[in-house]
C-alpha cells in the first residue's frame, strides 16, 4: 500500500544549528512507527517538520503524495491528528469542549459544531473510554486520564495519521501499557499510520511495527525493532554497553544495560 | 479514607461553570437574555438619574418606546425629550464604550494566554491619553501639524478624540513592529515592549502636565485621563459605533480560534488554526476597539480586565458565549458605573472611571478571594 507520509532527506536549522541533517522517514497505513534516540537526537523536532508545524525544512515532505507546503493548516488537521508531549491545558475547558476542537479543521468559520460532529465526540470519547470524564476540567485529570483525552481529541479529528510525541511520558507504567495498547487498537481498527517519539526503548520495541534510531539530526538505523535494537547501535546513539535479549516470560525484546561505553 | 465518601477534592474536579451542560447555542442564549435583562434595568436607573430625579417607570416606557415599542408615552412630553434628548447619549456612550471594552478585554486575555492582559498592555490606553495630553495643552502645535486650523480639527470636540485615536494605533503598532521576530509576534516581547512604552509615554505626559501653565488645562486632561462620560453626546456615538461594530463582529468569527488559541499556539496549529495570522487580525481588531472606545471618553480603567473575568467564572471560558456576553455584560457594568458617578456625590459628578476603580477593584478582590481556587487553575 503507497505510504501516508514520505519525508525524504530532511534537514532543519534553528538559530544557526542543525537539529535534523538528511533525516527520512516513512509511514503507511495500519504501522505503529517509534522515534527513538537520545534527548536532543531530533525525534520532538522531526514530527513538527512532518506535521507542518515548524516550516522552513529542506527536503521532500510529501503527505498523501502532495508536498507539504501545498497545504493549509486546515487541511495538513484533517488528515494528520497530533497528540502532544506536555501541554498547557490550564483553561477551564470541560474534556468535551477540549475534544470537540478536534472538529474544528471540519468546520467553516461560519458553522456550528452539529450533532453529528457531537456523535464523532461521543464516539470517541466512547473508545478512549473517557465518556464519563465528559464533564469533567481538563486540568483537574490526572497525566494517564488527559492523555486519553487528548487521544480522543486526535480521533475526533478523523486522521489517516496519528503522531504522538513522548504519549507516555511521566506516565506510571499501568498508564504507559494502557496507552500503547489502546494506540495500537485504534490504528488497527481505524488503519491508521502512526508515528510515536519514544523515550522508553524496551516499550517502543514491544509495541512498535518498525523503529527509526535518530542520533544527532540523522538516522543510524532503521527497521524492525530486533535489527535496530542491536548492541552497536546502541553504543554508537547512547554511549552505553548494552545487551539485548529476548524476556523469558513475554517473550518481548529486553535491553541489559551494562555500563557507561565511555568508562569502559 | 472510604471510597463511598464524597472527597472535597472530588467535588471540585466536577465542572463548576453554569449551565455548562447545556449546548452552546441555549447557553448563549440564555446568558445574553439575563445580561440584556440587566442592562435594561442598568439603563433605566442611569437614565433616572440627573439634576431632576425622573421616576423610573416613565424611563422605562420611554425607552422601550424610543426602541420602537410603542407604549403609548406622549413623544412631545416633557419627560420623554429629556430621556431621549438629554440622558439617553450618555447612558449610550457608556454602553457602547462598555461593550468595547470589555470584549477587548475578553480578546486579549485568550489571545495571550494571560488573565491580567488587557488593551492597555499593547500600549493603546497611553498613546491615547498622550494624544488627548497633546490636543489640550499644545492646541496650536497640533493643529499646525495637521495644517487643519480650518478643518472639523479646530474644533475641541473632534480635536480630542482624533489625537487620540490616532495616538492609540501610533503606539500599538510601535509595540506590534518592536516585538516582531522572523516575521512573527513574540509575546513575551510584545508584553515587554508595550510596559516599557507606558512608562515612557506616562512620562512625557507628566512632564507636558507639570509645564502647562493654565490650571483649567490640567484639570481637563486629569478628567480624560481617568475617563469621563460627562457632555458626550449623540455626535460621539454615532461616530464610535462604526469602529467598535465592525472590530465585534469580526471577533465573533474568530471565537473558536480563541478557544484554540487559549489552549496553547501549538494545539492551535495542529487542529488547523492559522496562529500568526489569526493572531494579527484579533490584535488589531482589539486596538482598534480600544482606541475608539478610549479616544472619545478617556481610559477609563477595569472595564476590560474585571467584567471578562466575573463572566469567565460564571459561565466558564467559551469565547463564543464568553464575547457576546462581555458585550453586554461590559455595557450594564459601565451603564450602572455612570449611574452611580452621577448620584453618589449630587449635584457634584465624579468621573465614570473613578467609579469603575473604585467600585469593580474591591468587588473583583473579592471574587478572587472568593473563587481563589478556580484562579490557580487559570
Amino acid at each position: 500500500m503507497s505510504s501516508l507520509l514520505t519525508a525524504t532527506s530532511v534537514s532543519y536549522a534553528r538559530d544557526g544549528n542543525d537539529i535534523l541533517r538528511d533525516a527520512s522517514l516513512t509511514i503507511a497505513p495500519g504501522e505503529l512507527v517509534g522515534l527513538i534516540g537520545p534527548n536532543g537526537a531530533g525525534k520532538s523536532t522531526l514530527l513538527k517538520v512532518v506535521s507542518g508545524l515548524w516550516s522552513g525544512a529542506q527536503g521532500d515532505i510529501r503527505l498523501l503524495e502532495k508536498p507539504l507546503s501545498r497545504y493549509s493548516p486546515r487541511e495538513i488537521a484533517r488528515v494528520i491528528a497530533q497528540v502532544p508531549q506536555i501541554t498547557t491545558l490550564d483553561f477551564p475547558f470541560t474534556v468535551q469542549q477540549v475534544v470537540l476542537m478536534g472538529r474544528n479543521p471540519h468546520l467553516s468559520r461560519f458553522q456550528l459544531e452539529t450533532a453529528q460532529d457531537r456523535g464523532i465526540v461521543e464516539r470517541a470519547l466512547e473508545r478512549t473510554q473517557t465518556g464519563e470524564l465528559a464533564h469533567r476540567l481538563i486540568g483537574t485529570l490526572s497525566g494517564g486520564e488527559r492523555q486519553r483525552v487528548l487521544l480522543a481529541r486526535a480521533l475526533t479529528q478523523q486522521p489517516r495519521l496519528l503522531l504522538l510525541d513522548e504519549p507516555t511520558a511521566n506516565l506510571d507504567i499501568q498508564h504507559q501499557i494502557a496507552i500503547f495498547e489502546l494506540v495500537t487498537g485504534l490504528i488497527c481498527e481505524d488503519n491508521l499510520g502512526a508515528v510515536a517519539a519514544i523515550h522508553d526503548l524496551e516499550l517502543a520495541a514491544r509495541f512498535c511495527d518498525r523503529l527509526v534510531l535518530l542520533h544527532q539530526g540523522t538516522v543510524l538505523a532503521q527497521g524492525a525493532p530486533a535489527d535496530v535494537l542491536t548492541a552497536a547501535h546502541i553504543r554508537a546513539a547512547y554511549g552505553v554497553e548494552a545487551q539485548p535479549y529476548s524476556d523469558p516470560i513475554t517473550g518481548h525484546l529486553r535491553l541489559s544495560i551494562l555500563g557507561n561505553g565511555h568508562l569502559e | 479514607m472510604s471510597s463511598a465518601v464524597i472527597s472535597p477534592a472530588e467535588t471540585q474536579t466536577r465542572s463548576v461553570f453554569l449551565l455548562m451542560k447545556v449546548g452552546v447555542v441555549p447557553r448563549l442564549v440564555i446568558v445574553c437574555a439575563v445580561l440584556a435583562v440587566l442592562l435594561f434595568v442598568a439603563m433605566t436607573y442611569a437614565v433616572s438619574i440627573g439634576t431632576t430625579e425622573i421616576p423610573r417607570p416613565d424611563v422605562a416606557n420611554a425607552l422601550l418606546q424610543y426602541a420602537g415599542l410603542d407604549r403609548g408615552v406622549d413623544e412631545s412630553s416633557p419627560t420623554y425629550m429629556a430621556v431621549t434628548i438629554v440622558r439617553l447619549p450618555g447612558v449610550m456612550m457608556a454602553a457602547l464604550v462598555g461593550a468595547a471594552l470589555a470584549c477587548a478585554g475578553a480578546v486579549m486575555q485568550g489571545l495571550f494566554r494571560n488573565p491580567l492582559a488587557d488593551p492597555g498592555i499593547v500600549g493603546v490606553s497611553a498613546g491615547a491619553s498622550l494624544g488627548v495630553v497633546l490636543a489640550i495643552t499644545q492646541t496650536e502645535a497640533i493643529t499646525d501639524l495637521w495644517r487643519l486650523h480650518n478643518g472639523p480639527l479646530k474644533d475641541a470636540l473632534w480635536r480630542i478624540p482624533v489625537t487620540a485615536f490616532v495616538g492609540a494605533m501610533l503606539s500599538a503598532l510601535t509595540v506590534y513592529i518592536l516585538s516582531l521576530q522572523r516575521g512573527r509576534t513574540n509575546i513575551a516581547a510584545l508584553l515587554l515592549a508595550g510596559g516599557a512604552l507606558n512608562s515612557v509615554l506616562g512620562a512625557i505626559i507628566s512632564v507636558l502636565l507639570l509645564r502647562a501653565g493654565d490650571m483649567t488645562q490640567i484639570r481637563t486632561v486629569l478628567s480624560w485621563l481617568v475617563g469621563s462620560l460627562e457632555g458626550r453626546g449623540w455626535d460621539y456615538f454615532h461616530v464610535a459605533k462604526w469602529p467598535i461594530m465592525a472590530s465585534t463582529v469580526l471577533m465573533l468569527l474568530y471565537a473558536r480560534d480563541l478557544n484554540l488559541l487559549a489552549i496553547g499556539e501549538e494545539n492551535a496549529q495542529a487542529l488547523g488554526v492559522n496562529v500568526p495570522r489569526v493572531r494579527l487580525i484579533l490584535l488589531a481588531l482589539s486596538c482598534v476597539m480600544t482606541a475608539a472606545a478610549v479616544s472619545f471618553v478617556g481610559a477609563i480603567s477595569f472595564v476590560g480586565l474585571v467584567v471578562p473575568h466575573m463572566l469567565r467564572l460564571i459561565i466558564g471560558p467559551d469565547h463564543r458565549v464568553l464575547l457576546p456576553a462581555s458585550l453586554i455584560g461590559g455595557a450594564a457594568f459601565l451603564v450602572l458605573a455612570d449611574g452611580i458617578s452621577r448620584s453618589i456625590i449630587a449635584p457634584e459628578k465624579l468621573e465614570v472611571g473613578i467609579v469603575t476603580a473604585l467600585v469593580g477593584g474591591p468587588f473583583f478582590l473579592l471574587l478572587l478571594w472568593r473563587n481563589r481556587r478556580q484562579i490557580a487553575v487559570f
